[in-house]
């Protein structure tokens, strides 16, 4: 069934020709902006275009990320690349489709009715014509625009869409070359950049004496408190990096980033507040009581498996940028600012890299090869971070407080519910037109400061993400304070203020259940009336077999957590058991999971089961913690994340809706696995942890002041 | 000071002359062989993003200097199998779809060839014993642990596809 309004990406690139190019025979070429992060989307787009075309997926070839050619779709995020990106795909292929039998239809001086576009073949009356999709698109006006309106595949007909599909990509990665980190060109250099040792520090003096004679060292350049270097070789570069280091003389300031209590801290600072409200709270009831709890998350890191990598060449033709960027449109933009030319004049095409989960450091490394790529005129340089860098310098997840406050009636009715979220920026992405983020122009001379947040403060700002409970609640009220001036950089990580938010809503829903002395199960369910909720709870209950070690304080215990991501995308109910000794092991998750229409099942099941094992990493291991100066959090010894022996087994439902529209999966899981993780952690000691991550002196901690 | 040696890499013999004596083997393959299936995760061998078999052995290629591989054998993953030849536990990580962003991979299976060579009962403690300092962000372990599973059954057994 096709919506009934056209997707963003199709109204910003309304023309086919945008979408489809038949001009070499035998193959379709799809255009999307959509990139490959790990989570499958360039087989889910290719899937989605050979349905729409009746092609095998062997003639179609999908181009991903390149601003020469591709459709501007802005980033690749917020779950919205199945539900945007790829209905607009369908659209435009399924327009195509229709274009070509239209067409054919004429050149045969036959009815439509008895034209067919099958495999790449046009048929005439079900046998083949002399036709075929290549000559018929010779005599197609491909800027015709997409009307939305050319009908769907049936999912029922069709070889690839609603099948599990194995990843295009798979292959390379488990024999040899595959990322941007592998790409090279032609006499292509090797460089590495210097960054401060902390916050707001300055480079006071530069000795590169001995740099200068290492082998292989081709160019040093320094701006402000900028140093890069360029080698022949990649060791060369990183034995430059090393002595340039030492020559560097650096005057450091504080800058406050404390990272004890969050609680605390968060509250105290200068903040934009906006408020919602909704309902009447009901005045008949009496005997209420009132419940209040607060809830903290520190800031996590992205803790890519691979430092980020941008491979960069300036010539006549302008700046080319290969990287693994989420946007290469708004980067293209962002690059053309730093850099003060012409965006005409900038090329970026993305190649994949190690799994992103928001905005790392992709675009700073990219601005970094773009700079030092100007000082080699036409040599490409490819820059990697080193991991310290990756771990300290990336944009973080930004700390968040919420405290929530509930009234009840003796027999459990809530009657009010309101919430304070006190949270840093989700949304500092670059942006195309407007203010640089880039790492390396804040330390340029002259520099290009960070901006001020610049992620609108009101209801569609992350830290609001999923700060509206799902519950049908007779009232309710949000406020939240977006805190501009945290001392450090913070964006979009997976989820944004999601999996906070849920983190406390639900755990406030246990909590809340747990005073009125009701199953913590039956008491969302008495709050949900949307059927889907419902049934992705009670498809989890069962799946678990709910309840599981319902007693008190015995170290054994189950807990529920449940969101639909963003109140727009996927309804996920997750339900873990935990044992805990002398820490919290999560032994066993189960999930049920709607995500509307399915491309791909067994991707969806994928991204489900590591969103829940990064949100059990997040939510048990997790924290970046600073000095006052610094992130001290580097190496994986100071950011641990959940090894192999720690990963709970696993088991994800999907409920299957083929007439329902997509709904986006990467990040629906987080915020119920951590809620469920922490609901069950607090039934199997009896001692609620609200500060995460869940650590084994935070449930001291908690145990004593409880 | 420039050093030259000599190294077996998947079966083939090279002489590699590399500027500082401590060069780890790691950007050797990447930059000089042109290995790129081997990468760099952290640089201090606490990710295994960088493990390659020397002399049979899981090693972190990023911590292992010129010096200390003079004249040994070493197998990177390309030389465990290719596209149109594929080691078993290569087809079976496809098999399985055993990776997100697979950046890990290569250094998982390297670590997994060393424990599925050295013969003895296919067992899951094993592998997760095997791979307790190798690390995955994207959360496919439970798949991972899954494929090495099955290609260590059908090495086993013989039944290798």
């Amino acid at each position: 069934m096709n919506p009934a309004k056209l997707p963003w990406s199709v109204e910003e690139n309304p023309r086919l020709s945008q979408w489809v190019d038949f001009s070499e025979p035998g193959i379709a070429r799809v255009f999307s902006a959509k990139v490959e992060l790990g989570q499958g989307i360039v087989t889910a787009i290719a899937q989605i275009a050979a349905a729409e075309l009746r092609l095998p997926m062997s003639k179609v070839v999908v181009v991903s990320g390149d601003t020469r050619s591709c459709p501007n779709e802005s980033y690749t995020a917020g779950s919205m690349s199945i539900e945007v990106g790829g209905t607009s795909m369908r659209m435009a292929c399924a327009e195509a489709r229709r274009a070509i039998v239209e067409r054919a239809a004429i050149m045969l001086n036959a009815d439509q009715s008895s034209i067919a576009a099958e495999g790449g073949l046009i048929l005439l009356d079900g046998a083949p014509s002399k036709l075929d999709y290549w000559n018929v698109a010779r005599e197609i006006d491909w800027q015709l625009p997409i009307s939305g309106r050319a009908p769907f595949a049936a999912l029922a007909n069709s070889t690839s869409l609603g099948k599990s599909i194995a990843r295009l990509d798979l292959p390379a990665k488990v024999t040899g070359a595959s990322f941007i980190h592998d790409f090279e060109l032609p006499g292509m250099l090797h460089g590495r950049v210097l960054r401060p040792p902390s916050y707001g520090a300055r480079l006071e003096s530069l000795d590169t004496s001995a740099v200068k004679n290492l082998p292989g060292v081709v160019k040093i350049w320094r701006s402000g408190d900028f140093v890069g270097v360029c080698c022949d070789h990649e060791y060369q570069a990183v034995k430059a990096l090393e002595g340039i280091g030492a020559g560097a003389r650096w005057s450091e300031s504080e800058v406050s980033a404390d990272s004890r209590g969050w609680r605390e801290l968060l509250p105290t600072l200068r903040s934009i507040d906006s408020e919602t409200e909704a309902g009447e709270r009901p005045t008949t009831l009496k005997n209420l009581r009132q419940l209040s709890a607060t809830y903290s998350r520190p800031p996590i890191a992205h803790a890519s498996m691979a430092p980020s990598c941008a491979v960069a060449v300036y010539d006549q033709q302008g700046l080319t940028v290969w990287t693994h960027s989420q946007g290469v449109f708004p980067l293209r933009g962002a690059l053309a600012n730093a850099l003060g030319i012409d965006e005409s004049h900038v090329a970026v095409i993305h190649k994949q890299g190690a799994g992103v989960y928001g905005h790392n450091a992709a675009d700073d490394v990219a601005l970094d090869a773009a700079l030092l790529a100007r000082q080699v005129p036409s040599r490409p340089v490819r820059i990697q971070w080193t991991r310290e860098d990756e771990l300290a310098w990336s944009p973080l997840g930004s700390p968040m407080v919420i405290k929530i406050e509930g009234t009840i009636s003796p027999t459990g009715d809530i009657v009010d519910w309101s919430s304070q979220i006190w949270s840093g920026p989700h949304g500092q992405r670059p942006r195309p037109h407007g203010p640089v983020n880039l790492l390396a122009a804040a330390h340029l001379d002259p520099p290009i400061p960070f901006p001020e947040a610049y992620e609108v403060m009101s209801r569609f700002a992350g830290g609001a993400r999923n700060s509206e409970p799902a519950y049908d609640l007779p009232h309710r009220k949000i406020v939240l304070h977006s805190l501009p001036g945290l001392p450090f950089r913070t964006s979009a990580l997976r989820t944004l203020g999601g999996y906070a938010n849920v983190f406390a809503t639900e755990s406030f829903m246990d909590e809340l259940a747990d005073a009125a002395g009701v199953d913590p199960v039956e008491f969302r369910l008495r709050y949900l009336s949307d059927p889907r909720a419902r049934r992705v709870i009670e498809t989890a209950v069962k799946l678990a077999g709910w309840p599981l070690n319902g007693e008190r304080g015995k170290g054994r215990a189950a807990g529920i957590g449940f969101a639909r991501y963003k109140n727009s995308a996927a309804y996920v109910a997750v339900i873990v058991n935990v044992e805990v000794d002398r820490d919290v092991r999560v032994s066993k998750v189960f999930a049920a999971v709607d995500a509307g229409l399915v491309i791909n099942p067994d991707g969806v099941v994928n991204q489900i089961e590591g969103g829940i094992v990064q949100s059990v990493s997040w939510t048990l291991k997790e924290q970046v913690l600073f000095d006052g100066r610094r992130v001290t959090t580097r190496t994986w010894d100071q950011y641990p994340i959940l090894r192999f022996d720690e990963v709970p087994e696993l088991a994800v439902e999907l409920i299957e809706r083929p007439d329902s529209r997509p709904l986006g999966v990467g990040e629906a899981a987080q915020g119920p696995a951590a809620a469920a993780v922490a609901n069950a952690v607090a039934r199997a000691l009896d001692v609620r942890v609200r500060d995460l991550p869940i650590t084994r002196e935070r449930i001291v901690a908690a145990g004593t002041a409880q | 000071m420039s050093t030259t040696h000599t190294i077996v890499v998947n079966r083939q013999s090279h002489q590699v002359t590399v500027d500082h004596y401590e060069t780890p083997l790691l950007y050797v393959l990447r930059d000089d062989l042109r290995l790129k299936g081997t990468r760099f995760g952290c640089g201090n061998g606490s990710c295994g993003s960088c493990t390659v078999l020397v002399d049979g052995h899981a090693q972190r290629s990023c911590e292992l200097p010129m010096w200390s591989v003079e004249g040994k054998s070493i197998t990177t993953v390309e030389g465990l199998g290719t596209l149109d030849r594929l080691h078993p536990l290569q087809r079976a990580f496809i098999d399985f779809q055993a990776g997100q962003c697979g950046y890990c991979l290569s250094g998982i299976i390297m670590t997994a060839a060393e424990l599925i060579g050295s013969g003895g009962e296919p067992s899951r403690e094993k592998i997760v014993a095997a791979l307790d300092a190798n690390l995955c962000r994207c959360g496919a372990h439970t798949r991972i642990v899954k494929a090495i599973e099955a290609a260590w059954k059908a090495s086993a057994t013989g039944v290798v596809r």
